[in-house]
């Protein structure tokens, strides 16, 4: 089959690849019939995440039709249309059954390799690494979904593709985001980065009883899809002082909530390495780790930090203690996409939201390396890229 | 290495023992000695691996392999004279028996899993179970109610076996085992099964105390071919919880990987 495989940094071809098969009895093959770039792809395309292998297949937004079940998987059928999680959870242990989806036990291959990064292993996921269980990505023709009878979840008819190809990552990313922040009535919810997670964190919001929306970014077509599909006032943070304009916005009381849509990227094995590197960054200017601290700086006392964006690492010179002085809460992680997909699936039969409204391009798979370069440098307007094999 | 093989090294290397062991009373009588602390087949293991090391790691051509390389010169001097310097700082000797305490290899690991004390411990207590989450055993066969025979890879594609007896069985809580005299490799553990609190199933907490055939060295060896015993027990209890909690591992052996 065709699968978009890396080979380096900047460095994605379509390569032909040995078609997946089933390994457990709780596997499945999908046959991919659409698939987008999330914005975290970028930070593997980047070479950021480490634990990459030439010849990784990326990709873990992706939808399709059931070809071939596993013996053990009972409810779904050969033909059925689904949408897939991009965190690969078991349904069984502790955290599964709480519904912490992305903190699965038991379905990282390579947990070892985790925690020895992080303590434990979150879930593992599509994609994304070998880290996080080097599973085949959805960039593909087919993939092989491991716990299919858990992940899977069947599209209703009369539903097409791109409208519910973002629940497998950016909507219930951007709605975990704002669910996070514990919205009460006349609160005001700002949000830092325009990118899809931002836009569906601004919806969401909204979804969930917020008074105002403010949307922080720099790219003009960015900010105006912030006001039209996410119903946000702007800031450009190019042009004003961020925390003086929110304070000023606010009624000197302070966003309630901030959203931190941004993240930072991962840059090593070890930790004393991840430090290194993100001091390297840190000279180099990127403005990543300063929308954290932006963020905490802003939000109103007794407000909550939610992080969707992901971060990998370590943080250097994070304001810990006005953190602390204003009582703030962090919320934050990998998203527990099956807890919102039977909620999230019917706002969209419902016509509560197009999530399609934020597709810039549509392509075919076989120009996924021009895609992947088009939307890091973020040329011809590009938010979302959407890709059929 | 077969097991004949083995066992014939076995043999020699015992006769060289009580040789050195002689050598070394007299030795330490006439107050000139000590200079070998390495026993019998740990000398043989280093000088071949300290020599496959050498090649090795010459042909990496890397900075890596250069390490390898003079890792492996070390190992091969070790096993020419019979002394480490290690050893002699640590102060430890293998080649004689009475040293036996100072290289065993002693383990503790727990995990917890989604199941009742009752059904991991009837799992566990099934014995012919355990190649399935232990990864380095090939089979282990049931001989009677308390013995069985336990077939191991070793490390460089070997294998090694020994008999087993258990020697506690408290039903839903407790089994401990030895490996019987003669054994390729001494060892001893026990595992128990504790309920964890708040519903969240059995605590498995294994407890395994073995003397590798050479020593504190064969573990080094051990590690650094990938089979190192503390990393391999935390790897087979992740199997065991996975195998009970999902009735399945997870892979991608086999296939493309992302």
């Amino acid at each position: 089959m065709k699968a978009l495989c890396w080979h380096g940094r900047n460095d994605v071809r379509i390569d032909n690849v040995p078609d997946p098969t089933i390994l457990n009895p709780r596997d499945a093959i999908i046959k991919v019939t659409a698939t987008a770039i999330c914005g975290s792809d970028l930070h593997l395309y980047n070479a950021f995440i480490p634990t990459l292998m030439e010849g990784d297949i990326l990709g873990h937004e992706f939808m399709g039709e059931v070809v071939e079940l596993g013996s053990e998987v009972k409810n779904l059928k050969k033909g059925d249309r689904v949408v897939v999680p991009f965190t690969i959870a078991c349904g069984q242990c502790f955290f599964c059954k709480k519904t912490m989806w992305s903190l699965c036990d038991n379905s990282n291959p390579n947990a070892g390799m985790a925690e020895k990064m992080y303590g434990f292993t979150p879930s593992g996921l599509f994609g994304y690494s070998h880290l996080l269980g080097g599973y085949a990505g959805g960039q593909a023709e087919y993939v092989r979904v491991p716990f299919a009878d858990v992940g899977p979840y069947k599209v209703p008819k009369g539903l097409r593709d791109d409208q519910v190809l973002f629940l497998t990552d950016i909507f219930p990313t951007g709605y975990q985001a704002a669910e996070n922040c514990d919205i009460q009535p006349g609160d005001t919810i700002a949000v830092w980065g325009c990118g899809p997670v931002g836009l569906f964190a601004m919806q969401s919001a909204y979804m969930l009883g917020a008074e105002r929306v403010i949307a922080i970014d720099r790219f003009p077509e960015r900010l105006q899809m912030a006001q039209q599909f996410g119903g946000a006032e702007v800031i450009n943070y190019e042009q004003v002082d961020v925390g003086s304009t929110l304070k000023e916005m606010t009624g000197g009381r302070g966003p309630d909530s901030c959203i931190d849509a941004v993240g930072m990227e991962a840059h090593g094995m070890t930790l004393d390495n991840l430090y290194d590197k993100g001091m390297q960054m840190a000279r180099i200017g990127t403005d990543r780790p300063h929308v954290l601290r932006q963020a905490i700086m802003s939000c109103r006392k007794g407000g909550t930090v939610s992080l969707p964006g992901v971060y990998g690492g370590l943080l250097n010179m994070l304001p810990i203690g006005a953190a602390h002085a204003k009582s703030l809460t962090f919320k934050m992680g990998q998203t527990h996409v099956h807890r919102y997909l039977p909620k999230l699936m019917e706002s969209i039969e419902k016509g509560k939201i197009d999530p399609s409204a934020i597709i810039t391009h549509r392509v075919p798979l076989s120009d996924a390396p021009e895609a992947y370069a088009m939307f890091k440098n973020k040329t011809d307007g590009c938010v979302k890229v959407v890709m059929t094999p | 290495m077969s097991d004949t093989l083995f066992r014939q090294e076995a043999a020699e290397a015992l006769q060289r023992k009580s040789a050195e062991h002689q050598a070394r009373q007299a030795s330490a009588e006439n107050g000139t000695g000590g200079d070998t602390n390495v026993g019998g087949i740990e000398r043989l293991i280093s000088v071949t691996s300290g020599s496959a090391l050498i090649l090795y790691g010459l042909s990496r051509r890397s900075a890596g392999g250069l390490a390898l390389a003079s890792v492996g010169g070390g190992l091969l001097l070790r096993g020419a004279t019979g002394h480490c310097h290690v050893y002699s700082k640590l102060k430890i000797s293998t080649s004689d028996a009475s040293s036996k305490e100072t290289r065993g290899i002693h383990i503790e690991k727990s995990i917890t899993i989604g199941k009742s004390p009752e059904e991991v411990y009837q799992f566990w207590r099934n014995l012919s179970n355990l190649p399935r989450f232990m990864d380095h055993l090939k089979a282990v066969d049931v001989i009677s109610e308390t013995t069985s025979h336990w077939v191991a890879k070793a490390p460089m594609g070997g294998n090694i076996s020994w008999d087993a007896e258990i020697i506690v069985d408290e039903p839903n809580a407790r089994i401990a085992w030895r490996s019987l005299p003669d054994s390729d490799i001494e060892n001893a553990g026990s595992v128990r099964f504790v309920e964890a609190p708040g519903g969240r199933g059995c605590e498995v907490h294994v407890t395994v105390q073995y003397y590798p055939p050479a020593g504190v060295l064969g573990a080094t060896i051990a590690k650094l071919f990938g089979e190192e015993p503390s990393i391999q027990i935390t790897d087979d209890l992740r199997r065991l919880k996975r195998l009970l909690e999902t009735g399945e591992i997870p892979t991608t052996e086999g296939q493309p990987h992302g």
